[in-house]
């Protein structure tokens, strides 16, 4: 550092004054900061926005819309009850599925898979990430629901009729097949954050567990699964929060339908899937307004999950001690 | 002590600890021509080593020696690295332990060990933390539990400090105290063996004390053999020492002969410091 400086000092005073300024850094600098303050902006606009577009409706119904259940442009009545009551439960049935999936995959990876697997496995999970959902939808509706309706639900009835989830008509379209085709969705991101955060837990731990006499499986589930576990946590929850947004092959798979219905068989709706539908086609002022209100308390849920998944994350990137601390 | 159980065998142990073993010249462990490899390197050369029931035993040498190497073949952990394989035989009460019949999780029961850094699991408390090793054995009754966290907890020289908070976290003890958690919990199942591998290289001169004192403690119950990096700290603590260079076993002997009139000149080199 000293040899640098007075390299910089004995430089003949014409060759570089000390007072240059740099141009290039400052407009580099400007453009940064530029788009740094972007995003933000970006943000307060959106929720600006939505905020406009939902006044009416606020007004209107104020916090008994999240409650109500009556949607009915024609009486302009809205409630968004069975749309809030459907994302939550469509994007709960597919964390139940994704979340044993994935972290059995994860834990595979990491603990049990041969060397030359790990790699390419993960590398086709990921790929999964990266097809459109609109590809899924399609899928959902050409083979998923066909294999559903004929197969899977019949089963499901005759084993499980006794609850009231797996009873009534069967049409296809329901709250399970779009909670289906969420798992699959969201199971990639499950996945390659839990891995990651398996991989991160410190051989030395795994080592504790065996030198104790433990099993692989054991060490995993008294050593390596509690130390990763908020990790964990916001691996699923970062996978709830895209569950709860996704729209598009919820939209072609739920049956679009507002109610709340006992049975998983039956057609239900998403607060996604209600924006993408019924924009185009609203009438009326109040019933653009309800939708920006619901896109508005959307938002808001996604916000909240996104938040709490960073903290987590953040929490057990900090350290070890951050496990003994978590829950 | 029984023959080591087949792999089929997941019954536990009586909970009353086999009554200590005080004849001073019974050979616990025995290791014949041990080599011990990563693929296709040698890290340990044939070692063939004798220890002695009761009796602390040191490793020393210079770093890269093989005697950690050596020490993880001696419950098996070396095998758990990646491409670790080993050839010789390596008996416990005569039997080998890398016979077909051996399963390794019910070895490690019997030959305990303590790395160099306290590895208490951070997500448990501290009486979970000892009671980890019976639980994985299947050992859940709560006074079978209750007693044996206490008594290993003792055998530790922990109990005093934590027997208000079992409960909690592991991680509110000092690292000194993690350490001896950990020898608490390498305890617990009452093994025959206790391996340590530099145990005492994270910790601070007094918590190092500490442990040092253990030790006589311990030796009383169980076969301890110790890789250490501190000359007086093998002096201080053990019987006998052996002393490893370069992935071979030079010589071993009773500790004051080793540090007194060394037989060999690498090992007279390296415990007087020309090296190392």
């Amino acid at each position: 550092m000293t040899a640098i400086t007075e390299r910089k000092l004995a430089r003949p005073a014409d060759r570089s004054p000390l007072d240059h300024a740099s141009y290039g850094d400052r407009i580099f600098r400007g453009l940064l900061t530029l788009g740094a303050v972007t995003i933000p902006l970006l943000l307060g606009f959106l929720v600006l926005e939505l905020w406009q577009g939902a006044r009416l409706a606020m007004g209107k119904f104020g916090l008994g819309f999240v409650t109500n259940s009556v949607w009915d442009p024609v009486a302009v009545q809205f409630g968004a009850f069975p749309l809030i009551f459907g994302t939550l439960l469509s994007s709960l049935i597919a964390l139940a599925i994704a979340v044993p999936l994935s972290l059995g995959v994860a834990i595979f990876l990491t603990e049990f898979s041969p060397e030359g697997l790990r790699q390419p496995v993960a590398f086709l999970i990921g790929l999964l990430a990266a097809i459109p959902s609109v590809v899924y939808g399609l899928w959902g509706i050409f083979v998923l629901i066909p294999a559903l309706r004929t197969t899977a639900f019949p089963l499901l009835r005759e084993v499980l009729g006794f609850l009231p989830l797996f009873r009534g008509p069967i049409y296809g379209p329901s709250m399970l097949a779009a909670g289906i085709i969420l798992a699959i969705m969201v199971m990639p991101y499950v996945m390659s954050v839990s891995r990651e955060v398996l991989l991160a837990v410190p051989d030395t731990q795994r080592e504790a567990a065996l030198a104790l006499g433990a099993t692989r499986w054991e060490a995993v589930i008294t050593a390596v699964v509690p130390y990763a576990r908020s990790g964990i946590i916001g691996a699923v929850i970062l996978g709830l929060g895209r569950a709860l947004g996704e729209t598009m092959a919820v939209t072609m798979l739920i049956g679009n339908r507002h109610e709340i219905a006992a049975s998983l068989f039956a057609p239900g709706y998403t607060m996604a899937a209600a924006i993408a539908n019924e924009f185009s086609e609203a009438v009326g002022d109040v019933h653009l307004s309800a939708l920006a209100y619901v896109a508005f308390l959307l938002f808001v849920v996604t916000v909240l999950v996104n938040a709490g998944a960073r903290l987590l994350i953040w929490r057990v990137a900090r350290g070890s001690a951050a496990g003994g601390k978590a829950l | 002590m029984s023959d080591l159980q087949p792999v089929a065998s997941r019954t536990a142990p009586p909970l009353v600890r086999a009554p200590a073993r005080t004849s001073a010249s019974e050979v616990r462990m025995e290791t014949v021509e041990v080599s011990a490899m990563y693929g296709k390197f040698t890290a340990v050369k044939e070692v063939s080593l004798r220890f002695a029931a009761n009796r602390v035993h040191a490793l020393i040498g210079p770093s890269g020696c093989g005697k950690s190497t050596f020490l993880r073949a001696l419950n098996r952990m070396h095998e758990l690295s990646e491409h670790g394989w080993i050839t010789g035989r390596v008996l416990l009460d005569g039997q080998d332990i890398y016979g077909s019949r051996v399963n390794a999780m019910q070895l490690r029961r019997r030959v305990g060990m303590v790395f160099q850094r306290p590895t208490p699991f951070p997500t448990m408390s501290i009486y979970d933390n000892v009671a980890a090793g019976l639980r994985v054995h299947g050992r859940h009754r709560r006074a079978e539990l209750d007693t044996v966290v206490e008594q290993s907890l003792q055998q530790a020289a922990l109990w005093d400090e934590v027997k208000e908070r079992l409960r909690a976290s592991a991680m509110t003890l000092s690292g000194g105290q993690q350490q001896r958690l950990c020898i608490a919990r390498t305890v617990a199942p009452s093994p025959d063996v206790v391996l340590l591998d530099e145990p005492t290289a994270s910790l601070d001169p007094q918590s190092t004390q500490r442990i040092e004192e253990l030790l006589f403690e311990l030796k009383r119950d169980y076969t301890i053999v110790i890789v250490t990096h501190n000359m007086q700290q093998a002096a201080r603590v053990s019987d006998t020492t052996s002393f490893f260079y370069m992935g071979t076993m030079v010589e071993s002997g009773p500790t004051r002969q080793i540090f007194t009139t060394p037989a060999d000149e690498q090992t007279e080199a390296y415990i007087t410091g020309r090296f190392g």
